[in-house]
Protein backbone atom coordinates (compact mmCIF):
# COMPACT_ATOMS: atom_id res chain seq x y z
CA UNK A 1 0.00 0.00 0.00
CA UNK A 2 1.12 3.62 -1.25
CA UNK A 3 0.31 6.76 0.01
CA UNK A 4 -1.78 6.64 -2.74
CA UNK A 5 -3.29 3.79 -2.42
CA UNK A 6 -4.41 4.91 1.03
CA UNK A 7 -6.59 7.98 -0.25
CA UNK A 8 -7.50 6.15 -3.44
CA UNK A 9 -9.08 3.45 -0.48
CA UNK A 10 -10.63 6.41 1.63
CA UNK A 11 -11.83 8.27 -0.99
CA UNK A 12 -13.72 4.66 -2.35
CA UNK A 13 -14.94 4.10 0.99
CA UNK A 14 -16.41 8.28 1.44
CA UNK A 15 -18.00 6.69 -2.03
CA UNK A 16 -19.63 3.90 -0.89
CA UNK A 17 -20.85 5.31 2.25
CA UNK A 18 -22.05 8.24 0.79
CA UNK A 19 -24.22 5.94 -1.68
CA UNK A 20 -25.51 3.53 1.63
CA UNK A 21 -28.38 5.53 2.34
CA UNK A 22 -30.02 4.60 -1.21
CA UNK A 23 -30.23 1.09 0.15
CA UNK A 24 -31.95 1.97 3.71
CA UNK A 25 -34.75 4.20 1.65
CA UNK A 26 -35.85 1.64 -0.68
CA UNK A 27 -39.86 0.51 -0.25
CA UNK A 28 -40.95 3.16 1.36
CA UNK A 29 -44.00 5.20 -0.01
CA UNK A 30 -42.22 7.92 -2.49
CA UNK A 31 -44.23 9.59 -4.72
CA UNK A 32 -48.24 9.96 -5.66
CA UNK A 33 -48.91 9.57 -9.23
CA UNK A 34 -52.56 11.15 -10.51
CA UNK A 35 -54.00 9.46 -13.80
CA UNK A 36 -56.56 10.37 -15.81
CA UNK A 37 -57.74 7.49 -18.61
CA UNK A 38 -54.73 5.60 -17.50
CA UNK A 39 -52.71 8.96 -18.01
CA UNK A 40 -50.16 9.90 -15.69
CA UNK A 41 -51.25 13.72 -15.00
CA UNK A 42 -49.39 14.20 -11.95
CA UNK A 43 -46.50 13.19 -10.22
CA UNK A 44 -46.36 14.26 -6.36
CA UNK A 45 -43.47 13.85 -4.09
CA UNK A 46 -44.50 12.83 -0.55
CA UNK A 47 -42.46 14.57 1.51
CA UNK A 48 -43.91 18.16 1.27
CA UNK A 49 -48.05 18.87 1.66
CA UNK A 50 -49.84 19.89 -1.43
CA UNK A 51 -53.50 20.05 -2.64
CA UNK A 52 -53.81 20.13 -6.08
CA UNK A 53 -56.70 19.96 -8.39
CA UNK A 54 -57.13 17.53 -11.19
CA UNK A 55 -59.68 18.29 -14.32
CA UNK A 56 -61.67 14.62 -14.10
CA UNK A 57 -64.50 13.88 -16.88
CA UNK A 58 -67.31 15.06 -14.08
CA UNK A 59 -65.57 18.23 -12.85
CA UNK A 60 -62.67 18.85 -10.45
CA UNK A 61 -61.06 16.85 -7.92
CA UNK A 62 -59.18 17.92 -5.16
CA UNK A 63 -55.66 15.62 -4.31
CA UNK A 64 -53.73 16.24 -0.99
CA UNK A 65 -50.82 15.43 -0.35
CA UNK A 66 -49.23 14.83 3.35
CA UNK A 67 -45.69 13.31 3.98
CA UNK A 68 -45.94 10.22 3.50
CA UNK A 69 -49.39 10.06 2.47
CA UNK A 70 -51.97 11.33 0.42
CA UNK A 71 -55.85 11.05 -0.41
CA UNK A 72 -58.26 12.56 -3.08
CA UNK A 73 -59.49 14.84 -0.68
CA UNK A 74 -62.78 15.81 -3.00
CA UNK A 75 -64.28 14.11 -6.47
CA UNK A 76 -67.70 15.25 -8.24
CA UNK A 77 -68.78 11.48 -8.57
CA UNK A 78 -71.83 10.34 -7.18
CA UNK A 79 -70.60 7.44 -4.58
CA UNK A 80 -67.63 9.38 -3.28
CA UNK A 81 -65.81 6.01 -2.97
CA UNK A 82 -62.64 7.28 -3.50
CA UNK A 83 -62.87 10.06 -1.00
CA UNK A 84 -64.28 7.55 1.55
CA UNK A 85 -61.30 5.56 1.03
CA UNK A 86 -59.12 8.21 3.19
CA UNK A 87 -55.41 8.63 3.14
CA UNK A 88 -53.12 6.06 1.31
CA UNK A 89 -50.41 5.37 2.59
CA UNK A 90 -48.79 1.57 0.98
CA UNK A 91 -47.00 1.43 -1.88
CA UNK A 92 -48.84 0.83 -5.22
CA UNK A 93 -52.07 1.69 -2.60
CA UNK A 94 -54.79 3.33 -4.97
CA UNK A 95 -57.71 4.95 -5.04
CA UNK A 96 -60.36 4.97 -8.02
CA UNK A 97 -62.47 7.31 -8.72
CA UNK A 98 -64.39 5.74 -11.75
CA UNK A 99 -66.65 8.25 -12.36
CA UNK A 100 -63.97 11.09 -12.93
CA UNK A 101 -61.68 8.73 -15.02
CA UNK A 102 -59.30 9.46 -12.64
CA UNK A 103 -57.11 6.84 -10.16
CA UNK A 104 -54.53 8.02 -7.30
CA UNK A 105 -52.12 5.69 -6.52
CA UNK A 106 -49.12 5.42 -4.32
CA UNK A 107 -45.51 4.54 -5.65
CA UNK A 108 -42.83 2.90 -4.00
CA UNK A 109 -39.00 2.81 -4.85
CA UNK A 110 -39.41 -1.27 -5.38
CA UNK A 111 -42.29 -2.42 -7.03
CA UNK A 112 -44.40 -4.62 -4.21
CA UNK A 113 -45.56 -7.07 -5.94
CA UNK A 114 -48.89 -9.12 -4.57
CA UNK A 115 -47.17 -12.32 -5.64
CA UNK A 116 -45.00 -14.26 -7.89
CA UNK A 117 -45.02 -17.24 -9.28
CA UNK A 118 -41.98 -18.86 -10.89
CA UNK B 1 1.23 -33.78 -41.53
CA UNK B 2 -0.32 -31.49 -43.96
CA UNK B 3 0.57 -28.45 -44.80
CA UNK B 4 -2.26 -25.59 -43.61
CA UNK B 5 -2.99 -23.65 -46.31
CA UNK B 6 -3.37 -20.67 -43.57
CA UNK B 7 -0.17 -20.26 -41.67
CA UNK B 8 0.01 -19.18 -38.26
CA UNK B 9 3.04 -18.00 -36.39
CA UNK B 10 2.54 -17.43 -32.79
CA UNK B 11 4.86 -14.65 -31.72
CA UNK B 12 6.44 -14.76 -28.09
CA UNK B 13 3.85 -11.88 -27.27
CA UNK B 14 1.15 -14.60 -28.33
CA UNK B 15 2.58 -17.03 -26.15
CA UNK B 16 2.72 -15.24 -23.21
CA UNK B 17 -0.64 -13.44 -23.70
CA UNK B 18 -2.37 -16.89 -23.99
CA UNK B 19 -0.78 -17.78 -20.57
CA UNK B 20 -2.32 -15.21 -19.05
CA UNK B 21 -5.10 -15.37 -20.26
CA UNK B 22 -5.46 -18.72 -19.40
CA UNK B 23 -4.87 -18.22 -16.06
CA UNK B 24 -7.52 -15.53 -15.73
CA UNK B 25 -9.95 -17.72 -17.15
CA UNK B 26 -8.87 -20.77 -14.94
CA UNK B 27 -9.98 -17.65 -12.09
CA UNK B 28 -13.24 -17.02 -13.34
CA UNK B 29 -14.25 -20.62 -13.74
CA UNK B 30 -12.91 -21.27 -10.43
CA UNK B 31 -15.19 -17.89 -8.79
CA UNK B 32 -18.27 -19.27 -10.88
CA UNK B 33 -18.41 -21.83 -8.37
CA UNK B 34 -18.50 -19.85 -5.03
CA UNK B 35 -21.72 -19.07 -4.17
CA UNK B 36 -22.51 -15.37 -3.53
CA UNK B 37 -25.43 -13.28 -2.40
CA UNK B 38 -26.41 -11.32 -4.79
CA UNK B 39 -26.58 -12.05 -8.52
CA UNK B 40 -23.88 -9.80 -10.43
CA UNK B 41 -21.53 -9.87 -7.37
CA UNK B 42 -18.56 -11.73 -8.07
CA UNK B 43 -14.97 -11.18 -6.13
CA UNK B 44 -13.24 -11.01 -9.78
CA UNK B 45 -10.14 -12.98 -8.75
CA UNK B 46 -9.21 -12.96 -12.84
CA UNK B 47 -8.98 -9.06 -12.32
CA UNK B 48 -5.77 -10.04 -10.48
CA UNK B 49 -4.36 -11.59 -13.47
CA UNK B 50 -4.94 -8.33 -15.14
CA UNK B 51 -3.14 -6.00 -13.24
CA UNK B 52 -0.17 -8.24 -13.00
CA UNK B 53 -0.06 -8.16 -16.99
CA UNK B 54 -0.98 -4.12 -16.60
CA UNK B 55 2.36 -3.98 -14.52
CA UNK B 56 4.69 -5.97 -16.25
CA UNK B 57 3.77 -5.68 -20.08
CA UNK B 58 1.31 -2.80 -20.20
CA UNK B 59 -2.02 -1.71 -21.16
CA UNK B 60 -2.26 -3.51 -24.32
CA UNK B 61 -1.64 -6.90 -23.24
CA UNK B 62 -3.95 -6.33 -20.54
CA UNK B 63 -6.80 -5.99 -22.98
CA UNK B 64 -5.73 -8.83 -24.68
CA UNK B 65 -5.61 -10.89 -21.05
CA UNK B 66 -9.19 -9.54 -20.12
CA UNK B 67 -11.18 -9.82 -23.84
CA UNK B 68 -10.03 -13.44 -24.04
CA UNK B 69 -11.08 -14.37 -21.08
CA UNK B 70 -14.17 -12.74 -20.97
CA UNK B 71 -14.77 -14.77 -24.51
CA UNK B 72 -12.90 -17.91 -23.71
CA UNK B 73 -14.50 -17.49 -19.51
CA UNK B 74 -18.33 -17.10 -21.44
CA UNK B 75 -17.83 -19.90 -23.47
CA UNK B 76 -16.55 -22.71 -20.34
CA UNK B 77 -19.40 -21.44 -18.76
CA UNK B 78 -22.12 -21.42 -20.98
CA UNK B 79 -22.61 -17.67 -20.90
CA UNK B 80 -21.89 -16.48 -24.36
CA UNK B 81 -23.75 -13.99 -25.84
CA UNK B 82 -26.36 -14.68 -22.97
CA UNK B 83 -27.17 -10.95 -20.84
CA UNK B 84 -24.44 -11.90 -18.44
CA UNK B 85 -21.94 -12.09 -21.06
CA UNK B 86 -22.83 -8.75 -21.93
CA UNK B 87 -22.51 -7.02 -18.40
CA UNK B 88 -19.15 -8.96 -18.01
CA UNK B 89 -17.84 -7.20 -21.35
CA UNK B 90 -19.27 -3.99 -20.29
CA UNK B 91 -17.57 -4.25 -16.85
CA UNK B 92 -14.31 -5.27 -18.81
CA UNK B 93 -14.10 -2.23 -20.89
CA UNK B 94 -14.79 -0.15 -18.29
CA UNK B 95 -12.20 -1.06 -15.88
CA UNK B 96 -9.99 -1.48 -19.16
CA UNK B 97 -10.69 2.52 -19.48
CA UNK B 98 -9.95 3.47 -16.09
CA UNK B 99 -6.70 0.76 -15.55
CA UNK B 100 -5.57 2.78 -18.64
CA UNK B 101 -6.43 5.98 -16.47
CA UNK B 102 -5.00 4.74 -13.61
CA UNK B 103 -1.66 3.33 -15.11
CA UNK B 104 -0.29 6.67 -15.76
CA UNK B 105 -0.82 7.95 -11.92
CA UNK B 106 2.11 8.54 -10.55
CA UNK B 107 4.13 5.29 -9.20
CA UNK B 108 5.57 6.51 -6.45
CA UNK B 109 1.92 7.16 -4.73
CA UNK B 110 -0.08 5.13 -6.42
CA UNK B 111 0.32 0.93 -6.72
CA UNK B 112 -2.10 -1.85 -8.15
CA UNK B 113 -4.20 -1.17 -4.85
CA UNK B 114 -5.39 2.43 -6.53
CA UNK B 115 -5.72 0.67 -10.23
CA UNK B 116 -7.82 -2.12 -8.90
CA UNK B 117 -9.91 0.32 -6.87
CA UNK B 118 -10.33 2.09 -10.04
CA UNK B 119 -10.94 -1.27 -12.23
CA UNK B 120 -13.62 -2.42 -9.69
CA UNK B 121 -15.84 1.00 -9.33
CA UNK B 122 -15.46 1.38 -13.16
CA UNK B 123 -16.49 -2.09 -13.60
CA UNK B 124 -19.86 -2.09 -11.39
CA UNK B 125 -20.56 1.60 -13.19
CA UNK B 126 -19.91 0.10 -16.94
CA UNK B 127 -22.33 -3.16 -16.02
CA UNK B 128 -24.76 -0.95 -14.08
CA UNK B 129 -25.23 1.49 -17.32
CA UNK B 130 -25.90 -1.85 -19.68
CA UNK B 131 -27.98 -3.55 -17.75
CA UNK B 132 -29.90 0.10 -16.70
CA UNK B 133 -30.39 0.81 -20.53
CA UNK B 134 -31.01 -2.52 -22.09
CA UNK B 135 -31.68 -4.99 -19.55
CA UNK B 136 -33.59 -3.72 -16.73
CA UNK B 137 -34.67 -0.20 -18.08
CA UNK B 138 -35.98 0.82 -14.71
CA UNK B 139 -34.26 3.07 -11.98
CA UNK B 140 -35.08 0.75 -9.29
CA UNK B 141 -31.99 -1.06 -10.73
CA UNK B 142 -30.05 1.70 -9.14
CA UNK B 143 -31.22 0.80 -5.74
CA UNK B 144 -28.39 -1.98 -6.09
CA UNK B 145 -25.71 0.54 -6.10
CA UNK B 146 -24.26 0.68 -2.52
CA UNK B 147 -24.48 -2.91 -2.65
CA UNK B 148 -22.55 -3.12 -5.89
CA UNK B 149 -19.79 -0.29 -4.49
CA UNK B 150 -19.54 -2.01 -0.98
CA UNK B 151 -18.82 -4.87 -3.39
CA UNK B 152 -16.21 -3.01 -5.19
CA UNK B 153 -15.10 -1.85 -2.31
CA UNK B 154 -13.88 -4.83 -1.15
CA UNK B 155 -13.03 -7.21 -3.78
CA UNK B 156 -11.27 -4.05 -5.49
CA UNK B 157 -9.14 -3.74 -2.44
CA UNK B 158 -8.79 -7.51 -2.11
CA UNK B 159 -8.06 -8.08 -5.57
CA UNK B 160 -5.34 -5.06 -5.45
CA UNK B 161 -3.52 -6.55 -2.35
CA UNK B 162 -3.11 -9.72 -4.31
CA UNK B 163 -1.93 -8.38 -6.88
CA UNK B 164 0.74 -6.02 -5.32
CA UNK B 165 1.79 -8.74 -3.50
CA UNK B 166 2.17 -11.24 -6.02
CA UNK B 167 4.09 -8.53 -8.08
CA UNK B 168 6.56 -7.85 -5.57
CA UNK B 169 7.36 -11.15 -4.76
CA UNK B 170 7.77 -12.09 -8.71
CA UNK B 171 10.34 -8.78 -8.78
CA UNK B 172 11.91 -10.15 -5.28
CA UNK B 173 12.62 -13.37 -6.95
CA UNK B 174 13.91 -11.74 -9.90
CA UNK B 175 16.04 -9.90 -8.01
CA UNK B 176 17.80 -12.44 -6.82
CA UNK B 177 18.22 -15.07 -9.34
CA UNK B 178 19.33 -11.76 -11.29
CA UNK B 179 16.84 -12.12 -14.51
CA UNK B 180 14.75 -9.32 -14.82
CA UNK B 181 11.08 -10.66 -15.50
CA UNK B 182 9.83 -7.31 -15.55
CA UNK B 183 10.78 -5.77 -18.98
CA UNK B 184 8.83 -2.12 -18.03
CA UNK B 185 10.35 -0.86 -15.01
Amino acid sequence: MRPGDWAMLLLAAAGTAALAPIAFSGGAAEKAVVRRDGVVVAELPLTQARRIEVAGALGTSVIEVQPGRARVAADPGPRQYCVRQGWLTQPNAIAICAPSHLSLSIAGRAANHDSLAY
Amino acid sequence: MTASPIELRPTADDHRIARYAAAAIALSVVEAAIPLPLPGVKPGLANIITLIVLARYGWRDAVWVTLLRVVAGSLLLGQFLAPGFFLSLAGALASLVALGLAMHLPARWFGPVSQSLAAAFAHIAGQLIVARLWLVPHDGLLYLLPFFALAALLFGLANGLAAAKLLEESASTAARSGTATNDRT
